[in-house]
């Protein structure tokens, strides 16, 4: 090899800034900062808006690094599935070891500033949640168990419990509550999608629900998560983050959300093929709204509140 | 070659570098800001005697 073909293979796959960037999954990072703001703003008592600031920004880059360790680990998966194969580890642009080093440096980083900016129950929390989902998610339940979304999906929901004790210094049953909802959201709204994307999950040796117990078995998890989900849900608007707004929004979103889940439940595969999924693609995008709706009606009680409208 | 002849790495380089600088500055004005609240509030401001021995 010549230096002249070194430098063209170095010019083809030159990491540019952004492609740094999007080893941090900039969508997943979007809603923990929500949801992390949503946790900071209705807990009891404030920050100055600058540590608030710090605070969300410290939780979405804590985030941020336990993608990037993710895609580090999960590079070999990554590179056989069609969805993942574009990320910047599989397309040869960043190195598995850069990975690795920006994923450690901003996980310690963003620890240590939060545990500053706050306090070191948030940071400690952070720390768990980072460990959490590169620890117990990407290298030992991805690949074992097909409930791995489920318990997966305990790292997507920390961010408001860590937003919350940004504030207060501690854990509550509003904060626990919050987790609860994301926890509970996370596997009808995956499986949802897994039902009608195409997937590579079985080439990747990935063990997900619809490839190891089938399309059935999936949409009777799918309404079963949602009943629980419907309860936790409308249980929070009797909390003090709750209120006549939430309790409505819960009620309404609730309703249309069971009566997805029973239709997609009722549901055998010759109808799916026949509409395309019709009620599946509809069920993931109210799912989306779902899950916006309610931290934003959480948001609107905190918001309301000093003018005496939100909350009981 | 001059010495002054950029290397073709460099302006191969150039919005990287110039994004990490960006994202440095900003982190740095960040703690100074943060910083700024904690001093004036007082947070960091050490205990009288007669306070800590109560």
């Amino acid at each position: 090899m010549t230096d002249a073909s070194i430098h063209t293979q170095s010019q083809q796959q030159e990491a540019s800034f952004g492609d740094y960037f999007a080893l941090l999954k900039p969508r997943v990072m979007s809603l923990v900062v929500f949801t992390a703001m949503v946790g900071l703003l209705a807990a009891p008592g404030g920050l100055h808006p600058i540590e608030a600031f710090c605070a969300i920004l410290f939780i979405a880059i804590g985030g941020g690094a336990s993608g990037a360790l993710n895609m580090w680990y999960d590079s070999d998966i990554d590179q056989v599935m069609s969805r993942t194969k574009s990320r910047p580890i599989p397309s040869g642009k960043v190195t598995r070891e850069e990975a690795f080093a920006i994923g450690m440096a901003l996980s310690v980083m963003s620890v240590v500033m939060l545990g500053l900016a706050t306090n070191l129950v948030a940071a400690a929390l952070l720390a768990f949640t980072i460990f959490f989902y590169v620890v117990i998610y990407t290298m030992w339940l991805k690949r074992w168990t097909p409930q791995n979304i489920v318990i997966g999906g305990a790292a997507g929901a920390f961010p408001p419990m860590i937003g919350w004790a940004a504030v207060t210094g501690g854990i509550s049953v509003e904060s626990v509550l919050m987790f609860t909802l994301i926890f509970m959201w996370t596997p009808p709204h995956f499986w949802a999608l897994c039902l009608f994307m195409k997937s590579d999950y079985r080439d990747a040796g990935v063990p997900m629900l619809h490839v190891t117990h089938g399309r059935a078995s999936t949409r009777k998890h799918i309404l079963v998560y949602t009943l629980l989900l419907a309860a936790i849900a409308i249980g929070i608007g009797f909390t003090s983050v709750g209120g006549l707004i939430y309790l409505t929004v819960a009620l309404v979103l609730n309703a249309l959300f069971v009566l997805g889940a029973v239709s997609i439940w009722r549901r055998s595969d010759a109808d799916c093929e026949a509409d395309n999924h019709k009620r599946e693609k509809s069920f993931f995008a109210l799912s989306l709204l779902y899950l916006f709706l309610h931290f934003g009606a959480i948001l609107a009680e905190a918001a309301l509140a000093p003018y005496g409208l939100g909350g009981w | 070659m001059g010495f002054r002849v950029e290397h073709e790495l460099h302006k191969r380089r150039f919005g990287r570098n110039v994004g990490v600088a960006l994202v440095l500055v900003a982190f740095v004005v960040l703690l100074l800001g943060l910083t700024v609240v904690k001093v004036t509030r007082g947070d960091f401001a050490p205990q009288a005697v007669g306070q800590s021995a109560s």
